[in-house]
């Protein structure tokens, strides 16, 4: 379990750094305090496909689609990175250059920043937009929980779980979630277009 | 009855000891009422998957011989205010927690050794992290409730599954009693008639209501070989857990419902 008192604290250290770093006009505008509904005052160290270090939190100042998935998934898993496509497919392309996508792992032993790289290059993601990452064993469940995602490991190394995507504010306050798959849902993609336009 | 048991009437001394850095984790002295619990080769879950119905290896764990106490969980909030219910971050709690309290940091002299309820996972979480701990796996915890006053399995004894039943008829309505009941053959008191209790992998009971009606449609939504499906239709009072369990968010509270802390035990990794 992560220390979430520190973590919160360390949150507010980085809004304040954030506020004081970034001009107006730069990004989507950053109050002082995290919301008190936020998911980023759960802040947790994630590693992404290039094997950089970054937070879960950093995300923030950016409208972002999230989920998590595992790279050797042959079902559902692809699914996922489709729905979030045909989703940042339906919005014009002005649009789309704003939203960022997260996809987390739920398997850190088998998805290494090397696997998680080669599925974005095999799945030709835009990775100055989209991230894939991987995190502590430990904070797996964390995370999960704080997005109401359900998962558990099979006996098989495989895991099942629940494909939420899940649509984050600015400040990480979750607007919207769709289970659709196999299409992009039109009242989620309407969602992502409103957020993106709140300026 | 390997441990005995030392109540944690003073967090002073737990922090005395952190620093030190002589938790019991470490060093096998017990720092709080953690009870020893062996574990086993094969443990049959009432949930099984259907890919692998086989029984599992439970690998020894230490688990608090009681539900955490309202005088415990106070301890806690006033060392760490941001889980104070006026302080709280609302992703972590929703408004309902620790409603039961009179004040977000004081509690009534009659609520001091019942267990704390109206508490969030993530403030279990952070709570058993503060002691060095976590909350207790299902399969941790569905294996220490397996027990009764003489046999480390009593599941199969049709008079065990009729007083446990009875214990929740029992409950039902009347005040929460204090903590500290009848000890089973591990050691551990109240898993059954006192409250239920969060785990930590409550998020990975994936049961739908009715495992006939798993469909094409419904698989679609998992990865892998689908739901749980349930082994052991018998044992209602285990089965209403997991029920109550699957269909809670990390942040919500329910009036009846506390938690206790596990640690793995010395050299087994968690």
């Amino acid at each position: 379990m992560i220390p979430l008192i520190q973590q919160t604290l360390r949150g507010a250290i980085v809004a304040l750094f954030l506020a004081a770093s970034i001009g107006v006009g730069a990004t989507e505008p950053v109050g002082d305090a995290l919301a008190s509904d936020s998911v980023y005052q759960l802040d947790i160290a994630l590693t992404d496909q290039n094997d950089r270090a970054r937070t879960f939190a950093s995300q923030r100042g950016r409208v972002s689609l999230v989920s998590m998935f595992y790279a050797t998934c042959r079902f559902t898993c692809p699914l996922i990175i489709d729905a979030l496509r045909q989703t940042e497919q339906a919005l014009d392309a002005e649009a789309r250059a704003r939203l960022a996508v997260l996809l987390v792992s739920f398997d850190p032993e088998q998805d290494t920043p090397e696997e998680l790289l080669a599925l974005a290059v095999q799945r030709k993601l835009d990775l100055q937009r989209w991230t894939l990452a991987r995190t502590e064993s430990a904070n797996v469940r964390t995370l999960a929980a704080i997005l109401d995602i359900r998962y558990r490991e099979l006996p098989d190394g495989e895991f099942s779980h629940t494909s939420p995507l899940i649509l984050l504010d600015a400040q990480g306050r979750i607007l919207a979630r769709t289970d659709v798959l196999g299409k992009a849902d039109p009242a989620f993609v309407e969602a992502v277009r409103q957020a993106l336009t709140i300026r | 009855m390997s441990a005995m048991p030392v109540r944690l009437s003073s967090m002073t001394r737990l922090r005395t000891l952190a620093m030190l850095g002589a938790f019991a984790a470490a060093s096998g002295a017990p720092a709080a009422d953690y009870v020893a619990v062996a574990g086993t080769r094969t443990f049959s879950s009432v949930l099984a998957t259907e890919s692998d119905a086989a029984p599992v290896p439970i690998a020894a764990f230490s688990l608090r011989a009681t539900p955490v106490t309202n005088a415990q969980f106070l301890e806690f909030v006033r060392l760490h205010p941001a889980w104070q219910r006026d302080q709280v971050a609302s992703i972590f709690a929703e408004t309902r927690y620790l409603a039961a309290w009179p004040d977000a940091a004081r509690i009534d002299p009659a609520q001091a050794n019942q267990p704390v309820v109206a508490v969030s996972w993530f403030a279990a979480q952070a709570f058993c992290a503060s002691e060095n701990a976590r909350l207790p796996t299902w399969l941790q915890w569905e294996y220490a409730a397996a027990a009764d006053a003489t046999r480390t399995d009593a599941r199969d004894d049709p008079a065990w599954r009729e007083r446990i039943l009875g214990w929740y008829a029992q409950t039902a309505g009347t005040p929460v009693a204090d903590v500290g009941g009848e000890r089973n053959a591990h050691g551990i008191a109240d898993l059954h008639g006192l409250v239920w209790e969060w785990v930590d992998d409550f998020n990975a009971l994936l049961v739908s209501a009715d495992n006939r009606e798993q469909g094409d449609a419904d698989r679609m939504r998992f990865c892998g070989a689908g739901a749980l499906s349930m082994r052991d239709r018998e044992n209602y009072a285990v089965l209403m857990r997991i029920a109550l369990l699957s269909s809670l968010s990390a942040r919500d509270v329910t009036s009846s419902l506390g938690f206790r802390c596990a640690r793995a035990a010395p050299g087994v990794k968690p």
